[in-house]
């Protein structure tokens, strides 16, 4: 599995356009803060070794004030704030121009407590692992399917919230390819810490050949085992929230499963995705991912194990 | 046997006040002496059921995919210790040194309405007891101290957590709104004679602040509470997309309360350390009218900076930017505070009790906190770090770092007036040391673990996050040490208060008028008064020659 964070991810990398420039502002501020906080240590420190009571110190002098002096300590923090905010303004409307007429790319949508992925221009639906072309210059709609969620891949620079009845924007512009991690960051319920999110940024081929795989219905299942699975699968309450293409499986309160074997992972990337992890999932979801809102479907072992044979060859 | 005896007759030695026998004289009390003690009391109380909770929750971060308690479990807790330290520890603390110290320094015998003042302290008990009660009465609250709509609906949370929070929320709002008035009015018509409104200490100009912005924002949180209890209760949709209702409706509702509530939480502590820095470095406050001022513009610019909480809910560019420079601008006047202590000190001659260190590690913290602050402002970097642990390292260096070490600070310096007995010089000194280190190890590390990806408010984080673990298994370790050092300081209040050193009226050679009555005050509070002519009534009486000055001889 791609998930063992090999890279090292934080608010100082960038995998945009966008985060490159919030990166560099990232430093400015840092600077100016260090400068503050030094500033402030460095004079305390002073005052502390040299003007710390010695035995036989006269009382000091009172001293009230000098306006001059306070003037000067208002103004000069005054502006250089004031810069920070122009700079707030620079980079703010470099990262996030006005929308107008356009429409998103991808859309978003945070659900409890995995992420939906729809790409409206080639009618493509897929769940917690979705993929980016490098270079493209992409605009995300994030919308909140319940409550509110909040979309943050610290190296693609910024966050949003995905609200319910209040869809945002952000805007990305992929530089590097690879996998990038992050999750959902407003406290959403009771797994909240679980609901990760895997972007794969790769060359525009990859992502065209992966468009290509999405837009295939998948074959009927022609072995036994699957056969039996399928018809677990379609018999079960699974088709109450499940889509699978070119199935009566046509529900979407839960993670589309269509491709659900092309994914590296299982729960929005709880565990790895192989048929083992599969049938424990199936058996269980709740001990990998407790609070999720897949119930513990009750079935014996070899039952999940056909139902995972069969969804492992959805591709 | 001589040890004991002595320890005997230091105890007798303090003066007896037959009015605070016996559980009923407090129960029954309108004195506000007795009605600050108690509420400090319950303050520390809480302080000590909010750490608790944090223990637990350092103990399950501690490790990746630990499962020392249950997710449900854990986001109950959370919620519990960030409403417990806000609401339970921080308003019952500031209210209660306002509430004490108050009259005291502006020279009046008690609160302007005494009885609204005991009403508010039983309305703040019981409503804290009632959010506590909700653990045995089916489940505590699990939203979070800010409760997020549409979270907190029916249909998402349904057992009546959400229902103890946003009732008891709702009973001690009332409560705070009452101290808030009383104290405005205390200040406006019971100051000393000669007391001008340039004469009154700095704590009194904070807490008067601090009872505006709490008469002025505590009713935007009491009316939101009451919306969404209309919609758990009644079926409304206020903050209900599905049917209409707005969810971001909620955040604008409780961050025009929730902003300012940082104020009403800091400033106190602001007004204690502007208190304790000159004395003990034996000058007058340097430039004390840009202070007085400066405390009026923090307040005014509170209520316009409430969206910086909000600035990842997509709003629109020019109500950004206008947020983004308000929260900019407020940072201007509270670095004049820092600038303004720094100057107090300089070219003092500083005494480094406990009470000053605490005073001066404030500085340094509450610094930190203020410049992460500002990092916060500056939008593009908000939109990185908000929700995360960055966050949280941020709130506490400015609640904990700040507003909790100045009002150690406090204790330090006021308890001998409040007991009429010194807190042990020794435990304080080995307290704050473990106390500075504690809390920097548990919290500087945050700031880290937020640049690092880690969001805020997660019940574990997974296997091999490069640094993420490492740090985290640190500040756990920290955080024990930390509850340590506050066990320390509990072990020294119980401690002096039987034992020690007898303090006299005015042990730290300190200036207002607190000082000049005995310790601990008679229910009285003054026989008579000295003359107010300045900020620090007691400086004049050793200083006549300077009075005369400045009044033009009429100093009596």
């Amino acid at each position: 599995m791609d998930l063992s964070y090999s890279q090292i991810s934080s608010i100082f990398h960038f995998a945009t356009e966008q985060a490159r420039t919030i990166v560099w502002l990232q430093y400015i501020n840092l600077i100016v803060c260090l400068g503050f906080f030094l500033t402030v240590v460095g004079l305390l420190a002073f005052a502390i070794i040299k003007f710390r009571q010695r035995p036989g110190d006269k009382e000091p002098e009172q001293t009230e004030g000098d306006t001059k002096l306070e003037i000067a300590w208002t103004l000069i923090p005054f502006l250089i704030f004031l810069a920070l905010g122009v700079l707030t303004f620079i980079v703010m409307s470099s990262v996030n121009p006005p929308v107008g007429k356009r429409q998103p790319d991808i859309i978003v949508i945070g659900h409890q407590f995995w992420w939906e992925y729809r790409y409206p221009r080639y009618g493509v639906v897929t769940a917690n692992e979705f993929y980016l072309p490098v270079g493209a210059d992409l605009m995300l709609e994030l919308r909140g399917a319940d409550v509110i969620h909040s979309f943050w891949v610290p190296d693609f620079g910024q966050k949003m919230d995905a609200i319910p009845g209040h869809p945002n924007n952000l805007f990305l512009k992929p530089i590097r390819k690879g996998v990038f991690l992050g999750q959902c960051s407003e406290y959403c319920g009771s797994q909240h810490s679980l609901m990760r999110i895997v972007a794969n940024v790769v060359s525009p081929e990859e992502f065209y050949k992966w468009i290509a795989i999405q837009h295939h219905v998948p074959n009927l299942p022609t072995d036994k085992i699957s056969q039996h699975g399928q018809e677990l699968f379609m018999s079960k309450t699974c088709v109450q929230c499940h889509n699978i293409a070119g199935t009566k499986a046509v529900a979407m309160a839960a993670p589309d499963l269509t491709h659900i074997a092309t994914r590296k992972t299982i729960g929005a990337a709880v565990i790895e995705n192989n048929v083992e992890n599969l049938t424990q999932w199936i058996i269980n979801p709740q001990q990998f991912k407790p609070g999720c809102l897949m119930p513990n479907m009750r079935l014996p072992e070899s039952e999940a194990h056909d139902m995972a044979v069969y969804l492992e060859n959805l591709k | 046997m001589t040890d004991s005896a002595r320890t005997h007759h230091t105890f007798n030695w303090l003066p007896d006040i037959p009015e605070y026998h016996g559980l009923w004289s407090w129960v029954t009390s309108i004195d506000h002496k007795q009605i600050g003690i108690m509420y400090i009391l319950s303050a520390l109380f809480f302080f000590i059921a909010g750490l608790v909770l944090a223990l637990i929750m350092r103990i399950q971060l501690m490790l990746p995919m630990n499962h020392f308690v249950s997710q449900d479990t854990y986001n109950q807790i959370f919620t519990m210790h960030g409403t417990t330290m806000i609401f339970l520890m921080g308003m019952p603390l500031l209210f209660g040194f306002s509430v004490y110290l108050v009259p005291l320094m502006i020279g009046a015998r008690d609160m302007a309405f005494p009885r609204l003042n005991a009403l508010g302290f039983w309305i703040f008990l019981f409503g804290a007891l009632l959010l506590y009660f909700s653990f045995v009465g089916g489940g505590a609250p699990a939203a979070g101290w800010f409760s997020y709509a549409p979270l907190t609906e029916k249909g998402f949370l349904s057992n009546p957590g959400v229902d103890y929070w946003a009732l008891s929320l709702l009973v001690m709002g009332i409560g705070s709104v009452a101290t808030g008035l009383n104290l405005i009015v205390t200040v406006v018509t019971l100051r000393a004679p000669g007391m001008k409104l340039q004469h009154v200490p700095l704590f009194v100009w904070m807490a008067v602040t601090t009872g505006w912005l709490v008469v002025l924002s505590l009713p935007a949180l009491n009316a939101a509470i009451i919306m969404i209890l209309f919609d758990r209760l009644l079926n409304t949709h206020f903050f209900n997309p599905t049917h209409g209702g707005s969810a971001v409706l909620w955040q604008n509702y409780f961050w025009f309360f929730g902003h300012p509530e940082v104020y009403i939480l800091i400033l106190p502590g602001f007004g204690v350390v502007t208190e304790i820095i000159p004395v003990f470095s034996r000058k007058t406050l340097y430039g004390a009218g840009f202070m007085a001022a400066s405390t009026v513009a923090i307040g005014f610019l509170s209520f316009g900076v409430w969206m910086h909480h909000m600035f990842a809910t997509g709003l629109g560019f020019s109500v950004l930017y206008v947020f983004a420079l308000s929260s900019l601008l407020i940072a201007v006047p509270t670095g004049v505070k820092v600038w303004t202590w720094i100057a107090t000190m300089w070219g003092g001659s500083i005494r480094f009790a406990t009470a000053m260190l605490f005073a001066t590690a404030f500085i340094i913290q509450f610094t930190i906190g203020g410049l992460s602050g500002v990092t916060f402002a500056v939008i593009p970097l908000d939109w990185q770090l908000t929700d995360s642990y960055f966050v949280v390292a941020h709130i506490h260096y400015v609640l904990l770092g700040g507003m909790m070490f100045a009002m150690i600070a406090g204790i330090y310096y006021w308890f001998p007036k409040v007991t009429g007995r010194m807190l042990s010089e020794t435990l304080g000194k080995w307290h704050f040391w473990l106390m500075v280190l504690g809390f920097n190890g548990t919290f500087f590390g945050m700031h880290i673990l937020g640049a690092f990806g880690m969001p805020r408010r997660v019940w574990t984080y997974p296997h091999g996050m490069p640094i993420v673990t490492g740090i985290n298994f640190f500040s756990t370790l920290c955080a024990f040490l930390l509850a340590f050092s506050i066990f320390l300081f509990f072990w020294n209040m119980i401690y002096s208060f039987f034992r020690g050193k007898v303090a006299g009226d005015n042990p730290w050679e300190a200036w207002t008028l607190e000082w000049c009555c005995s310790s601990p005050p008679p229910p009285e509070n003054f026989d008579r008064l000295p003359p107010v002519h300045s900020r620090r009534p007691l400086w004049d009486l050793t200083h006549p020659e300077e009075v005369k000055q400045k009044v033009g001889g009429h100093a009596s």
